[in-house]
């Protein structure tokens, strides 16, 4: 199991660097740096300034020196500081992260438990009424496009009931905890609703597929009923793979996150990533996108563990 | 099981052991929009407390159907009729939500492949002592100490640490011990053991079929051995019914049987045995195929494939009658 940890750290390791560094290059061969903004915003500048000032950032040097530069820097804890806030990228992409994993936390959490719960009633009577009704459901969530989605939850809730805040996600600090829980119901909603139709049907057809196998009628023969059946003996077994299916969907829920909280104005890793590259802020950018893959890793790192675990017959060596 | 002890006793006292199983006139009908299909056809035999049957045909001619209408597991779509008795109790009547406590207690099952049989996710002693948790009322802790014992019981090495043992960490062997421990554990009054070591090489094989046999001088239980191989039925069984598209076509006790077999389809069954042991696995094979059996079939169901069949078999359908006592035959060339 250590082992297997290590590795896979180390793995992930490799994967950030390597993306750090493409990201960082990418960025680099942009056109424009920060100092042409700084010379287009400040018309006294001369361009003997820009060159000092370019100089004195480092600016004029190859793009594999800088890269190396802030990769120290970086391996020290010290991410530099954002242009635009004038602010270390830390204070900004630490609460932006914080906002973006408990919308993905409590999405996952509520999906998972909502996709298998109609999963397995579905897999009970396969073309039942109750089948029918939750196949038709989950192929709407699934075709339904989530900004759309998102534009009629806001109708619905905030405009029209006016139940619910349209966008933004509070003043830390002020109201209580259902204040702030408030700002995420429709976010997370819009996410769950988009999630949810296809776990389900994986949950569901995994567990038709387990439900017909050898040891299912071995258990019938012992005499457990059918709530044991399918509670005890089937949903464990499907459970391994829909848990498999959870962990491969995590980086297209983290994304997906990342478009809704942008929708919904909230100040998550996806808004942050979005105003940082549109206003040129080189760190910031970079930062969040390298932190916006290390929590998709992470989860599926989980998912991995889940799944090892949840399945005697695979051992994490 | 046979044993010397009961060949040597006189026929009486055995027809006077209590009936564990009886069944009468069982048929199990499969309707689709192709018509109806009668895979079981009014199958009837008994088998007494100690006593084993064993039931043969090729594959496909309804014996695991027949098994599962025992334990009321034949599938959904699938209708069953007849009569069915355990130590005295009628099953037919009884209400579907009283099936799982005759499942595992009055009558249980070992399936054929052992290695798909057990739960992958569930430790082997749990999936023993849930058995014994279901029916014994006995509390979890109990039971799993029971488990052990159980699993000492079928021959299984240091039992206390394999109980822990998840199914992959076995072999193909000791899991249809497992298997069999689990099906024992609350000492039914019947055991079906459908096809259980045919997934088996050879030797195991043989350890089994000890095992199976050592178990029921010890328990008692009756026991219906369900196998293709006419001659693992004939080392092990004291009656033997042989089956054919869903009907019994002969049925005596096992060392008559293989001596004088007298359906077409039985000498063919022993004709077609492997001469070498150890291929086990290859079915034997009679030319022709199975008819269809959605009822329109007029005569002898085995009138395609019989050397003997003339124009009478094609017209009238043969009924099981007593040849001599003791042995009965469905077929129109064999008079008493
Ligand atoms: N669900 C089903 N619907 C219709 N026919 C079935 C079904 N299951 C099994 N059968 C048929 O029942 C017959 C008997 O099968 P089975 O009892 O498994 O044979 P055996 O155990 O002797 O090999 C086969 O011809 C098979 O095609
Ligand atoms: S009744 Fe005729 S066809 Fe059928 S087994 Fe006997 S001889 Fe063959
Ligand atoms: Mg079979």
């Amino acid at each position: 199991m250590i082992v297997f940890l290590l590795r896979r750290l180390l793995g992930m390791a490799v994967v950030l660097l390597v993306m750090s560094f493409v990201v960082y290059g990418l960025i680099g061969l942009m056109p424009g740096d920060p100092i042409d903004l700084m010379v287009l915003s400040n018309p006294g500048m001369t361009a003997a300034d820009a060159d000092r000032l370019r100089a004195l950032h480092g600016l004029d040097q190859p793009l594999i020196a800088r890269y190396w530069r802030w990769l120290i820097a970086a391996l020290n804890g010290d991410f530099g500081f954002s242009r635009v806030y004038a602010r270390p990228v830390l204070d900004i992409v630490g609460p932006a992260l914080w906002q973006t994993t408990k919308l993905v936390a409590l999405t996952l959490a509520i999906s998972s438990i909502l996709a298998i719960a109609l999963g397995i009633r579905s897999a009970i009577r396969p073309g039942g009424k109750f089948d029918t009704l939750i196949s038709f459901v989950s192929f709407a969530g699934i075709s339904i496009p989530s900004f759309w989605l998102a534009l009629i939850l806001i109708l619905a809730f905030a405009v029209g009931l006016g139940w619910l805040p349209a966008s933004g996600m509070g003043r830390p600090g002020e109201g209580g905890f259902w204040d702030s829980a408030r700002y995420l119901i429709l976010p997370v909603a819009t996410l769950v609703i988009a999630n949810l139709g296809g776990v389900t049907r994986y949950a569901r057809s995994s567990m038709i597929e387990t439900l017909r196998m050898d040891f299912i009628r071995t258990a019938r023969a012992k005499g457990a009923r059918e709530p044991r059946v399918v509670l005890r003996h089937a949903f464990p077994n499907a459970l391994t793979s829909v848990i498999t299916v959870i962990g491969v969907n995590f980086g297209t829920l983290f994304s997906g996150a990342l478009i809704t909280e942008t929708m919904f104005a909230q100040r998550g890793l996806g808004k942050t990533i979005y105003d940082a590259i549109l206003g040129n802020d080189f760190n910031l950018a970079l930062v969040a996108l390298l932190f916006a893959t290390f929590a998709t890793l992470i989860g599926n790192l989980l998912a991995d563990i889940a799944y090892a675990w949840l399945d005697p017959r695979i051992s994490v060596t | 099981m046979r044993s010397n002890r009961l060949e040597s006793e006189p026929g009486p006292s055995r027809l006077a052991s209590p009936l564990a199983l009886e069944v009468d006139g069982l048929s199990v009908d499969f309707s689709s929009h192709e018509g109806n299909k009668r895979v079981v056809d009014g199958v009837s035999y008994a088998i007494a407390r100690g006593q084993t049957l064993g039931v043969v045909g090729e594959s496909g001619c309804g014996k695991s159907m027949t098994a599962l209408a025992l334990l009321g597991l034949v599938p959904k779509q699938g209708c069953v009729t007849g009569r069915i008795s355990v130590s005295g109790q009628g099953l037919s009547e009884i209400a579907i939500d009283e099936w799982p406590e005759i499942r595992g207690k009055r009558i249980a099952m070992v399936f054929q492949e052992p290695m798909t049989a057990l739960n992958p996710a569930m430790r082997i002693g749990d999936q023993i002592a849930e058995v014994l948790h279901l029916h014994e009322g006995l509390s979890w802790k109990e039971a799993r100490e029971r488990a052990v014992e159980e699993l000492r019981l079928v021959g299984i090495p240091s039992p206390a640490e394999r109980a822990n043992a998840y199914p992959h960490q076995l072999s193909g062997g000791m899991r249809q011990r497992v298997v069999i421990a689990m099906a024992l554990a609350c000492r039914p009054d019947v055991l079906i053991a459908d096809e259980p070591t045919t997934a088996l090489d050879v030797t195991i094989q043989a350890q089994i079929l000890e095992l199976m046999q050592r178990l029921q001088d010890e328990i008692g239980m009756a026991v219906q051995f369900i196998s293709h191989n006419l001659a693992v039925v004939s080392e092990i069984a004291d009656d033997v019914i042989v089956m054919y598209a869903g009907q019994i076509v002969e049925r005596a006790s096992a060392d008559e049987l293989f001596s004088n077999p007298l359906h077409p389809y039985t000498q063919g069954l022993i004709a077609t045995l492997p001469k070498i042991e150890n291929r086990q696995d290859e079915l034997p094979v009679i030319p022709g195929m199975v008819p269809r059996l959605d009822g329109t079939l007029k005569g002898c169901r085995f009138a395609g494939r019989c050397v003997k069949a003339d124009s009478e078999c094609h017209a009238l359908i043969p009924v099981l009658r007593s040849i001599s006592p003791g042995h009965d035959v469905a077929c129109h060339k064999v008079r008493p």
